[in-house]
């Protein structure tokens, strides 16, 4: 696993206590950035984030304008699975609230992506300012039948009193 | 909070211009152009710039007024034609040029945005783009190094803005002026419309507000086109 | 007889395949568009932000949002999507185009490809042209053979300041198309008329010859 966090997941803990998984830690916006910079074909990167920690180890550092930065790799992928809520059947998709994410980042960094949709409407239908995800990132696209999408975190406040 | 919604472009170029600055200035040809913004520029006098900016604007318009007006020092661009002001200039040896490919002056802008002061690129290998550059092989394929480019006043054209600065781009006219708005100290975009908050959908911002620290309402856009292509209507 | 500019683009379009996103270059390349065969959908990538360009717009309907990277007013299709300049090159930094046809000033055999300044006349700039060889899959040259007064274009190196190295993947000019082998070419196709040896006399390097009839 490359990922930023992998908590809430007694499995992934077995299985790594087990040595059966292997796990790469990337601070979370060096992991969208990795992936954004594979996508858009460059292969490393300077960041801030993580110099001196050890996220850092074996890694070029390099110092520009006197701050220290560590050097970061693109990442590409095979496969890329992504969520969005509209799709066109160009593969222009957009996304809802905070389920965007790194849905965007990551289809547009494997040699094919495959998005599942909620809704696949008619050519044209989008505003073509509002697309997120142009379809050239968009190899393949299945709609779903049953969404179904777990909160896990459910807080709500109390509504006011009725008048 | 004192509102980021300014009574004019002059009045918005307060306290943020000064002789040397760098100035990013978005649109692509005459396409997108702070027009409100470079007028404003012109009056305020500000000298020895350096400007980052696709295009150099094209005779008579855009950022070739400030050329004329002897504010520019230094242009960082990718393009420079249809500007004869410009080639006399340049070759007066009294404005200084620094050409990148298009796309790695864009990603650079981007870069000073996002806090990565370097990355390599395949654009310009082997080419004078690269030349004086340090250079990487990755994979077995060569790449170029280049750093950032951050300005301490960014001037951008949206379609629309709501008070909190979230902006919203129409067309091509976007181009360049995302990633400026993200890349300088100081980003002041001038606007079509000025609308209520609440009234740009969240999932179509193009521009978080955030990264814009001043708005002003724009007026009489000229928006020139530099090449009118038009094809019959069917009889 | 020589291929005529039409005749050039659409020799050129027999590159395109169903499903391609492709970027075309200013001048003879942007004819090309009106050669693709029909039933088969392409997209073309405008870098200054937009994939799914249209034509030009009829008289009176031109929006100055809404332009092509040669500056000249276009349309939107029901597939258009519009992004920023940053977004637009890491597409094509990133091999998500499939094919990009342009023009050049010289090719070299090795796929060497000059086609953005020429020293002593005024700098313009290099624009898109750099990034666009050096990440699209497929580079077609769609060029004149010789230069005005007969100078010959395809060399064994360029003498011009490059826009990249070995990138070059075919030629089209208006007499024949090479295949660019990195290093070497071969002769593919040849316009009605045209012989092998007008070909060899308007052609620096040594080349291959491979007709499909």
């Amino acid at each position: 696993m490359v990922s930023s966090y992998v908590g809430e997941n007694a499995t992934f803990a077995k299985q790594y206590l087990a040595g059966e998984l292997e796990i790469e830690f990337n601070p979370q916006g060096t992991l969208a950035e990795r992936i954004r910079a594979g996508g858009a074909g460059i292969p490393a990167f300077y960041t801030r984030t993580g110099y001196g920690t050890k996220v850092a180890e074996g890694k070029e550092t390099r110092e520009f304008d006197g701050h220290h930065y560590v050097m970061e790799r693109g990442l590409v992928a095979d496969l890329a699975l992504v969520h969005a809520w509209k799709g066109d059947p160009e593969g222009n998709l957009v996304y809802r609230m905070t389920a965007r994410n790194f849905n965007p980042v990551m289809a547009s960094a494997a040699k094919v992506t495959v998005a599942e949709v909620e809704e696949i409407v008619e050519q044209g239908s989008f505003n073509p300012d509002h697309i997120i995800t142009p379809g050239i990132f968009v190899q393949r696209m299945i709609k779903l039948d049953n969404v179904t999408k777990r909160i896990e975190q459910r807080t709500t406040r109390k509504r006011e009193a009725a008048e | 909070m004192a509102g980021k919604i300014f009574p004019s472009a002059d009045a918005a170029l307060e306290g943020v211009t000064f002789d040397g600055m760098t100035l990013m200035s978005g649109g692509f040809g005459l396409s997108g152009n702070p027009e409100n913004l470079i007028a404003a520029l012109k009056r305020n006098g500000v000298k020895q710039m350096t400007v980052v900016s696709n295009n150099c604007g094209a005779d008579g318009f855009g950022l070739w007024t400030l050329l004329n007006n002897g504010q520019i020092k230094k242009m960082i661009a990718s393009y420079v034609g249809e500007n004869k002001l410009f080639e006399r200039l340049y070759l007066d040896g009294t404005l200084e040029l620094e050409l990148n490919p298009q796309g790695t002056l864009a990603e650079r802008i981007r870069a000073g945005g996002a806090g990565i002061p370097a990355f390599f690129t395949p654009s310009g290998v082997g080419t004078i783009a690269a030349e004086g550059k340090p250079t990487e092989k990755f994979d077995g394929k060569l790449y170029v190094r280049e750093t950032w480019l951050r300005a301490d006043l960014s001037i951008v054209k949206a379609w629309k803005a709501d008070p909190e600065g979230n902006l919203v781009f129409r067309k091509t006219a976007r181009n360049f002026n995302p990633v400026m708005a993200t890349a300088g100290k100081i980003t002041i975009a001038e606007v079509e419309h000025i609308v209520d908050a609440g009234e740009i959908d969240g999932d179509a911002v193009h521009t978080p507000g955030i990264f814009v620290d001043r708005i002003i309402q724009g007026v009489g856009y000229e928006k020139r086109i530099e090449n009118r292509t038009t094809r019959p209507r069917p009889v | 007889m020589a291929w005529n500019r039409d005749e050039m683009a659409a020799r050129a379009a027999k590159e395109l395949k169903d499903g391609y996103y492709v970027n075309l270059g200013i001048g003879i390349p942007t004819l090309v568009a009106n050669h693709v065969p029909s039933g088969m959908s392409i997209q073309l990538q405008s870098e200054n932000g937009m994939l799914g360009m249209g034509p030009f717009p009829f008289e009176g309907e031109e929006d100055p949002d809404l332009i092509n990277a040669g500056k000249q007013t276009i349309t939107t299709l029901p597939t258009t999507s519009f992004f920023d300049s940053a977004t637009s090159f890491g597409m094509i930094r990133g091999g998500h185009i499939q094919l990009a046809i342009l023009g050049a000033l010289q090719v070299g055999e090795n796929g060497d490809l000059a086609n953005w300044m020429i020293p002593g006349k005024m700098i313009k700039g290099m624009g898109g042209a750099m990034d666009l060889v050096a990440g699209v899959k497929r580079v077609v040259v769609l060029m004149e053979h010789v230069a005005k007064g007969d100078e010959k274009k395809i060399l064994n190196t360029c003498s011009l300041p490059l826009t990249g190295k070995g990138v070059v993947d075919l030629i089209v000019s208006d007499l024949c198309v090479f295949e660019v082998a990195r290093p070497g070419l071969t002769l593919v196709d040849i316009a009605p008329g045209v012989t092998v040896d007008e070909i060899r006399a308007k052609t620096q390097p040594d080349f291959k010859v491979a007709v499909k009839h």
